[in-house]
């Protein structure tokens, strides 16, 4: 229902891991946008050519990036009916 | 020819009857089976004597003793009501009913009740 | 392979997923879907992301622009592991308010405005032809791989005639599983499964390719980086600016283009099924690009100079003998473009007729959100525009001629719906987004689309002059479509994204910043952006004036009688009332709402039911409500909220009961009256006529008519005394039930030939569905032809049509049976619906035809014997009756 009158200054133990875990899925993307966009920065040329070194970093950045938000989703969805609403 | 008696019954059977005995007796009969029309007919055709059924469809027969009542040119005309039931007569007499006859009646009772009526 | 052999298991592979859609639409009708609604098949159908253009095309793009292709593929990455930001929002929003295409969440979030519906729909038209083309093109393309590697010198089909029937075939197969049914919220089971299988065979397809490459062709992984670098690499080479660019527009892409939104808000069954596809799709789309440039590399080496690129998932399988491999290819390929073109034109249809044909329609024949069965015209319109969206995608091929790189089509096309993009997240995220300022923004991000990027794409001299090109619009050289502001070392489409999002993304603010919301479009803005705060939004209708039943009748029009009737009983239980007419609160105005805008769009479903409730929607304490909220207001007025709809059920219910009771006794006392009455008038008249009799010397003749009335009259107050006895019988449930098995088509047949004495005699039209009534119940035959009789011979006494027409509709549902007795006279007037089924209770006495009014009061008490019931049912035009009855009554019951 509605939220209690004056909200706790802290948290659960539980409550608190949530939110946190939240922290790091909005984090996730942009994270991924700097490791996908850093090979363009570690050359220095107008034209940058990218090689089989860059075709393994992207694959395993990409891997990485899955795994990650594998790991974030059960914990997301959980308690998400008890606790929805967009607060911190 | 003082004998014209309107009937205001919905009841086909009862006005069948109602028609038998009193054209036998001479009296002129003109039969209505609806509420709705009759006050006009009444202005019209000036009859002497209105028998009233009391349930009617369109215009309850109170509604229309009570618009007679209402009315001075039909202040005074003779009114009979025609009742089924037993405290609704109570109703009618305030309303100005002049006779009442319960249903079922004996043909004897309500000829002799016209004749009183009109005067004959 | 024979290009007939192809052409067969094209055939076979449709006939298969015919089956799939069949099969489940048939388990969906049936309530069991169970595992066919699991994250697994939500994340497959996510993959129409992946269509012909990834499927061929990819391996064209990496052998023409090496790693570049991935940015498509980062970008949908990229915007699903930040699922917590943006896609949690849209399908929750799109789950809370029966959103059933972008054009219509656009629409709704800004006060329910059709205009933006018809902007967005027509840009998504615009920018979607071109892509369905790509897709006919790319089935063409790999029909012709396969005809001309024929040997026996069959000859080659026509790309065009290819192009015809696979355009006719789509178009088919989506209007058979597309437009079934008018579902709330628009969700298509059997389609999204057989695209689930689709997208399971492309993936196989390209994955077995890609095996048979790196370990069949090249040797092995260390050797395949070992090709890799020693390929080509001048043309490996990246620009950051469009790598950064198309990365930002593939992840735009994924969410605004109309077929993503399908499957990803509409389709949506659960919201967990997100949380499992945030990582289950990314890691498809990287097994989907995982070989690419293997394929790419070994394609440039091993085939002819000239070959083309996009066709090396199919050419380098066939040149190197591997036929089934091949075919698996073909397949994949097909499954692509199948795949995307299916549930594209379902979007899009789906916009059309819900922002274009219906609004035109309801706005050309104002009656129709009263009359007309709008469910048919909405089918037929979607089906039509289906057609003709598929028409339009073979005409863009037709008329383009199949220009060679696939690419750049699709860029254009994403960068195209990329301009809903402002609107939309303006519209989750900021309140102060207006419709003027959203309208504003799609129009200029559409316009300077065009003209830098769609608009060119046909080639300097095709729509825009060559002088246009070289010295700008009206010889301003500021207005180069490729050069605006002369930022010419842009590459065209970082240009044009450059420019247009900009631009829109200006316009939009601006025109937000500059413009005043109306009092709708307020209260969907905050609903919209806090649609995680407290529960259900605001509340969009003051009272309302409308009549129920008129709100019923609209509902059939467009949910279909079932679902109506189901929705209005429930909710008129909520509020603590029998029968199928609730009252018109605005709660009930929202869901009635809701539920509409799950077939036709927020904007028709509002413009239908306040054309129904006649006035302004929200009063000016609404907005002040909406202004003012803060936290303590929002509880202390949900909590007051809470037990005012309790107590307001409670007090529905009391005052129904109390009507009710007070009713019953006035009626109790008129009863004993109505009785003397009832058997005082036959008595009068065979009192009368024996009276008559006795005095003798009649005619003969009237001695038989007398003789006739006092039988008559005698008769009728037998019938009486039977009714009466009848009647406490049943109501003190000691009645005997004489239970057999019986057909019901016999009983209706001897109920409709006993109800053809009924006076006044008149014709009437009985319209029957026979098969629908072979069934066989087990109940007391006579006691329930007796209740038919009844109604039949009301409905032939008071039905006032000219033409009278008696329909009797059967249904069998979860072991009951509904029969409907339904005539097109006019009706029973509300006040007195739920007096009929008194005692005495005959309406007028208009046409008294022997009865005393008990007719409805013992069928009432029959079928409560029988373990069924008897009600009216309101909004059908004319009298209705529902007979419902257990298929098999026990004993017990009785």
């Amino acid at each position: 229902m509605a939220r209690p009158k004056s909200p706790p200054v802290f948290l659960g133990r539980t409550l608190y891991r949530r939110r946190r875990l939240r922290d790091a899925a909005r984090l996730l993307p942009v994270v991924g946008v700097l490791l996908l966009l850093l090979p363009l920065l570690w050359v220095s040329d107008v034209e940058v050519r990218l090689g089989s070194g860059e075709v393994v970093y992207f694959f395993v950045v990409w891997l990485a990036l899955i795994g990650l938000a594998a790991a974030f989703a059960p914990g997301l969805t959980r308690g998400d009916k008890a606790d929805d609403q967009e607060e911190d | 020819m003082s004998g014209h008696v309107l009937l205001i019954e919905d009841e086909p059977n009862i006005a069948e009857a109602m028609r038998f005995l009193l054209t036998r007796e001479g009296f002129r009969m003109s039969h209505l089976s609806e509420g709705d029309e009759v006050l006009a007919r009444i202005r019209s055709d000036r009859p002497d004597l209105v028998i009233l059924d009391h349930m009617l469809p369109g215009m309850s027969g109170l509604e229309i003793l009570q618009a007679l009542r209402a009315d001075p040119d039909t202040r005074t005309l003779p009114v009979m009501m025609l009742t089924a039931r037993g405290r609704d007569r109570e109703l009618a007499e305030r309303a100005g009913a002049d006779r009442f006859i319960s249903k079922p009646f004996s043909n004897a009772e309500i000829l002799a009740e016209v004749r009183a009526m009109t005067g004959r | 392979m024979p290009f007939n052999l192809l052409v067969a298991s094209c055939l076979l592979y449709v006939i298969f997923l015919f089956a799939v859609a069949f099969l489940v639409e048939r388990r969906a009708h049936l309530g069991r879907l169970g595992w066919l609604r699991s994250p697994l098949v939500y994340t497959l159908s996510l993959s129409i992301y992946c269509t012909a253009w990834t499927f061929y095309g990819a391996v064209g793009y990496a052998a023409r622009s090496g790693l570049e292709f991935l940015t498509i593929y980062f970008g949908p990455t990229l915007v699903f592991i930040g699922w917590w930001w943006l896609l949690r929002k849209l399908v929750r929003i799109g789950r809370e308010y029966r959103v059933t295409s972008i054009a219509d969440l656009i629409s709704s979030r800004f006060g329910k405005s059709n205009t933006l519906g018809v902007i967005v729909t027509l840009i998504c038209v615009v920018a979607a032809t071109p892509y369905i083309a790509l897709q006919l093109q790319s089935v063409v393309l790999s029909f012709g791989v396969f005809a001309s590697a024929t040997p026996d010198g069959q000859a080659p089909p026509d790309p065009e005639q290819t192009a015809i029937w696979v355009a006719v075939g789509l178009a088919l197969f989506t209007i058979l599983f597309g437009t079934r049914n008018l579902d709330a919220k628009e969700q298509h089971h059997g389609i999204v499964t057989a695209i689930a299988v689709e997208a399971v065979v492309k993936l196989v397809a390209l994955l077995a390719v890609g095996a048979f490459v790196v370990w069949g062709l090249a040797g092995g992984v260390s050797e395949i980086i070992a090709k890799i670098d020693a390929a080509d690499l001048a043309a490996w080479q990246v620009q950051p600016g469009r790598w950064t660019g198309l990365i930002f527009l593939s992840a735009v892409a994924v969410i605004t283009l109309p077929r993503m939104f399908q499957v990803l808000v509409v389709e949506n069954a659960d919201e967990g099924h997100l949380a499992r596809a945030s990582w289950a799709f990314p890691l498809y789309l990287l097994a989907m690009s995982l070989f690419i440039v293997p394929i790419a590399v070994i394609g440039l080496e091993r085939m002819p100079a000239g070959a083309n690129p996009d066709m090396f998932v199919l050419t380098l399988p066939l040149s190197e003998g591997q036929g089934g491999l091949a075919m698996l290819a073909f397949l994949g390929g097909f499954s692509s473009a199948t795949s995307m073109v299916i549930v594209e034109s379902i979007a899009l249809a789906t916009m059309i007729s819900n922002h274009i044909v219906i609004p035109l329609w309801l706005h050309l024949r104002p009656s129709a959100a009263r009359g007309d069965d709008l469910r048919s015209v909405v089918l037929t319109a979607r089906r039509l525009a289906i057609a003709g969206v598929l028409a339009l995608g073979y005409g863009y091929y037709h008329v383009s001629g199949g220009s060679a790189a696939l690419a750049a089509i699709g860029l254009i096309a994403f960068l195209g719906v990329a301009q809903i993009l402002p609107a939309l997240i303006g519209g989750l995220f900021w309140r102060g987004a207006t419709r003027i300022g959203a309208m504003a923004g799609l129009l200029v991000g559409f316009a300077v689309w065009a003209y830098t990027s769609f608009l060119p794409s046909f080639g300097p001299g095709a729509v825009l002059s060559e002088s246009v090109f070289t010295q700008g619009l009206f010889g301003l050289s500021w207005l180069r479509p490729q050069a605006l502001f002369g930022t010419e070392a842009m590459d065209p489409l970082t240009h044009a994204l450059f420019w247009s999002l900009v631009l829109n993304a200006t316009a939009f603010c601006l025109g937000s910043l500059l413009t005043f919301p109306g009092p709708v479009e307020r209260l969907q803005g905050a609903a919209f952006v806090n649609v995680f705060d407290g529960g259900a939004g605001p509340q969009r209708w003051a009272r309302g004036q409308a009549e129920p039943e008129a709100l019923l009748t609209m509902a059939q029009r467009i949910l279909g009688e079932d679902a109506a009737l189901t929705l209005f009983q429930s909710a008129a239980r909520d509020q603590g009332k029998e029968g199928f007419l609730p009252d018109p609160t605005p709660a009930f105005l929202d869901s009635l709402e809701g539920r509409l805008s799950g077939s036709v769009g927020a904007a028709t479903a509002h413009a239908m039911i306040s054309q129904l409730v006649g006035r302004a929607t929200v009063s000016v304490e609404d907005l002040m409500a909406v202004a003012s909220e803060s936290a303590q207001i929002l509880e202390y007025s949900a909590q007051l909220e809470a037990r005012e709809a309790e107590l307001t059920r409670t007090a529905g219910a009391l005052r129904e009961a109390n009507e009710k009771l007070t009713q019953l006794s006035i009626q109790k006392d008129a009863f004993l009256s109505q009785i003397s009455h009832e058997l005082r008038t036959p008595m009068t008249s065979i009192r009368a006529f024996s009276e008559i009799l006795t005095e003798g010397d009649l005619p003969p003749d009237m001695v038989v008519k007398y003789g006739k009335i006092i039988h008559d009259e005698a008769k009728r107050l037998t019938r009486l005394l039977d009714d009466l006895l009848d009647l406490s019988v049943l109501e003190n449930g000691t009645v005997q039930l004489n239970l057999t098995l019986a057909s019901l088509q016999q009983m209706l047949d001897h109920a409709l030939t006993a109800a053809r004495q009924t006076r006044p005699e008149r014709s009437f039209t009985i319209q029957r569905d026979l098969p629908s009534e072979a069934i066989y119940l087990k109940t007391d035959s006579d006691r329930l032809v007796q209740v038919f009789i009844n109604l039949i011979s009301n409905a032939r006494k008071y039905c006032d049509a000219a033409d009278p027409v008696l329909r009797i509709a059967v249904r069998q549902r979860a072991g009951r049976v509904t029969i409907d007795i339904i005539d097109n006279g006019s009706g029973i007037p509300k006040d007195s619906q739920s007096l009929i089924f008194e005692k005495f209770a005959r309406l007028t006495d208009a046409n008294r035809a022997g009865g005393a009014g008990l007719g409805l009061a013992i069928c009432r008490e029959i079928m409560t014997n029988l373990g069924g019931s008897v009600a009216y049912l309101p909004g059908q035009g004319g009298a209705a009756f529902r007979v419902t009855v257990p298929l098999r009554l026990e004993k017990a019951a009785a």
